[in-house]
């Protein structure tokens, strides 16, 4: 196994093999087999295949009456587009009508890169997080890809789950389970926490590393499930450190940073600061370089964690 | 080009009990809508007798055991027409038929608009327009990969097909050859702002279908036999999908209320309705 591994790679590998154990899987995309690599599952299983074409409200709906006829329907193209485009077909028919339809869309992010603002989906979660009886997921490695693709072939009702370009460092091993509304703590800490979200846990995992020289003991958290929201574990992350910096390659508002406001809000308030996109689209260019443009790389997770620790 | 076939009409020995019925579905939506005072009435008219054609003379179902994996599926596209479709289910015995007296209301399962969490033989949410062609799709390649001889309905109202998601939907079914779909246009050529003609213009509609790949039928959609005609052909139909334009009167039935645009979403006053109900026979 290489050290790093793509989440939008790791899916497309569990689908094929999931399509093995359950033959009521379906997929659909939406021309962009390739890119959200569901290709592996339609060379597999060409006849439980479906490109709907550029079309994913049509892509949407027809997972919703593939779900209705019994069959597990996953339905993938780009966050951007399934989220935005067909964000009203999620709502009305999969959400509303609780169907067992799992979108998992590749994208997500400012990690997409060159591409620009239009392809990047800095809303996705957000988008996904305020619809009742949808699952939001966004896994931080390859394992914990591979976990979340499975629980959810298993899971009866609807799921997002939002994969990404970059290959990521592995850190979960093989005997990681994906547990419904719960967070992991990935390092103990006593002095802060930060709680990060996809590619951003990475960035964490690497400021919790310059803390520690600086004698700053700082916990980090994984939370991968955005709803349910393991509001529990922030509350106890609230009152055993006292200070907590979110960071996300997505948009401040809607998603992890509002998610973790809210809590404290209104369950124990701490000082907190929110990294991510304050009212701005994405650009092109380099993935690192992006994220370093958006303030999101481990040494802005670091200089904000110095920040809020002044305000305990 | 191919010219849009028109329906071969059909000796239907059920004709007088067919009629009686849309008659008496006619006057429940009439007494819903009085009773719920809002809600759409023009496209519950219009539909009525496409329901009770569906229902009561070709679809496979069993009311009293709604889930059934073999039943024949229908999806109301046009959800605003839910009252029809709820006095269609009533009188199946898909529910007690005092619950008509609660649609809208607080507490009821009969919803403004279709909701297949509240009410027993409702497929899906709709009343969201242009989205049910693309769910019927998604029932009738479910279908043909689960070996069942269902066939899949969805009604689509006229106004409605000016959604762009029924043109996506309408090339993905003449693509994955569903011949086991069958959509209907209620094709009563109003909508809420006034004569589809004026608002946007649909024609040519059948040459449109057509040039969708799909095997189009024309036919008049209060008439009994010939939409039963045109059903069994779209059933004898291989290798595409089926359309049938049911050329339609919005608020058939009621002469205040038939062809005019103003009542697609008001309801009758106290003089409409008991004028109504006299038109309509009420005993």
């Amino acid at each position: 196994m290489s050290d790093k591994e793509s989440t939008r790679v790791e899916y497309g590998k569990t689908l094929a093999q999931l399509g093995k154990e359950h033959p009521d899987i379906v997929v659909l995309d939406a021309d962009l087999s390739g890119s959200t690599q569901t290709r592996h599952f339609a060379k597999a299983f060409p006849e439980r295949f479906f490109n709907m074409g550029i079309a994913e409200q049509d892509l949407m709906g027809t997972a919703a009456g593939l779900a209705l006829g019994g069959k597990i329907p996953f339905a993938s193209t780009f966050a951007m587009f399934a989220t935005g485009r067909a964000w009203e077909q999620i709502r009305q028919t999969i959400a509303y009508g609780n169907l067992n339809v799992k979108i998992v869309a590749s994208h997500g992010g400012v990690t997409v890169g060159e591409d620009g603002g239009s392809h990047q989906a800095v809303e996705d979660l957000a988008l996904m997080r305020i619809l009742p009886n949808m699952v939001v997921l966004a896994p931080a490695d390859g394992p914990e890809t591979r976990a979340m693709t499975r629980w959810a072939a298993a899971y009866q009702g609807p799921v997002y789950l939002r994969t990404g370009r970059l290959a990521l460092p592995v850190i979960h091993d093989d005997t990681y389970r994906f547990e419904l509304g719960r967070s992991s703590i990935l390092r103990p800490g006593r002095d802060l926490t930060l709680v990060g979200l996809g590619v951003m846990v990475h960035a964490c995992l690497q400021a919790a590393l310059v803390l520690a020289e600086e004698g700053i003991d700082a916990r980090v958290v994984n939370l991968s499930c955005l709803k349910p929201l393991d509001w529990e574990l922030l509350v106890d992350c609230a009152r055993e450190t006292g200070a907590l910096v979110t960071a996300e390659e997505h948009m401040v508002t809607g998603a992890l940073g509002s998610a973790v406001s809210e809590v404290l809000a209104e369950h124990f308030p701490a000082p907190l600061l929110r990294l991510g996109l304050r009212d701005t689209f994405g650009i092109s260019g380099a993935p690192e370089r992006l994220l370093q443009h958006y303030g999101l790389t481990a040494a802005d997770v670091a200089a904000a964690a110095r920040q809020v620790l002044a305000r305990k | 080009m191919e010219t849009a076939e028109t329906a071969m009409p059909l000796a239907a020995p059920d004709l007088s009990r067919l009629q009686e019925i849309a008659r008496q579905v006619r006057l429940d939506i009439i007494e819903m809508l009085y009773r719920a005072g809002s809600g759409h009435l023009g496209g519950s008219l219009s539909a009525t007798d496409i329901l009770v054609a569906l229902f009561f003379a070709e679809m496979r179902a069993r009311p009293d055991d709604h889930c059934w994996p073999e039943r024949d599926r229908f999806i109301l596209s046009k959800g605003h027409g839910a009252p029809a479709l709820y006095a269609v289910l009533a009188r199946l015995g898909y529910f007690p038929r005092e619950e008509l007296a609660s649609l809208r209301q607080f507490g009821s399962i009969l919803q403004g608009h279709p909701d297949s969490g509240c009410t027993p033989g409702v497929e899906i949410p709709t009343g969201s327009l242009g989205q049910g062609l693309s769910i019927a799709n998604g029932l009738a390649l479910a279908t043909r990969l689960n070996h069942l001889p269902s066939r899949i309905y969805v009604l689509l109202g006229d106004g409605e097909i000016q959604e762009g998601q029924i043109w996506e939907a309408a090339m993905s079914a003449a693509h994955y050859r569903l011949d086991n779909l069958t959509a209907i246009v209620d094709r009563n050529r109003l909508q809420i702002d006034g004569r589809t003609a004026d608002v946007m213009s649909l024609e040519p509609l059948a040459r449109k279908w057509q040039a969708f790949g799909w095997h189009t039928l024309e036919t008049n959609g209060h008439d009994f036999p010939g939409l039963l005609a045109a059903l069994k052909a779209c059933r004898a139909s291989r290798g595409r999908p089926s359309v049938i334009i049911a050329h339609t009167v919005k608020g058939k039935g009621v002469s205040l209320f038939e062809d005019q645009a103003k009542y697609h979403g008001v309801v009758p006053n106290e003089e409409e309705y008991r004028q109504a109900l006299k038109e309509l026979g009420a005993s």
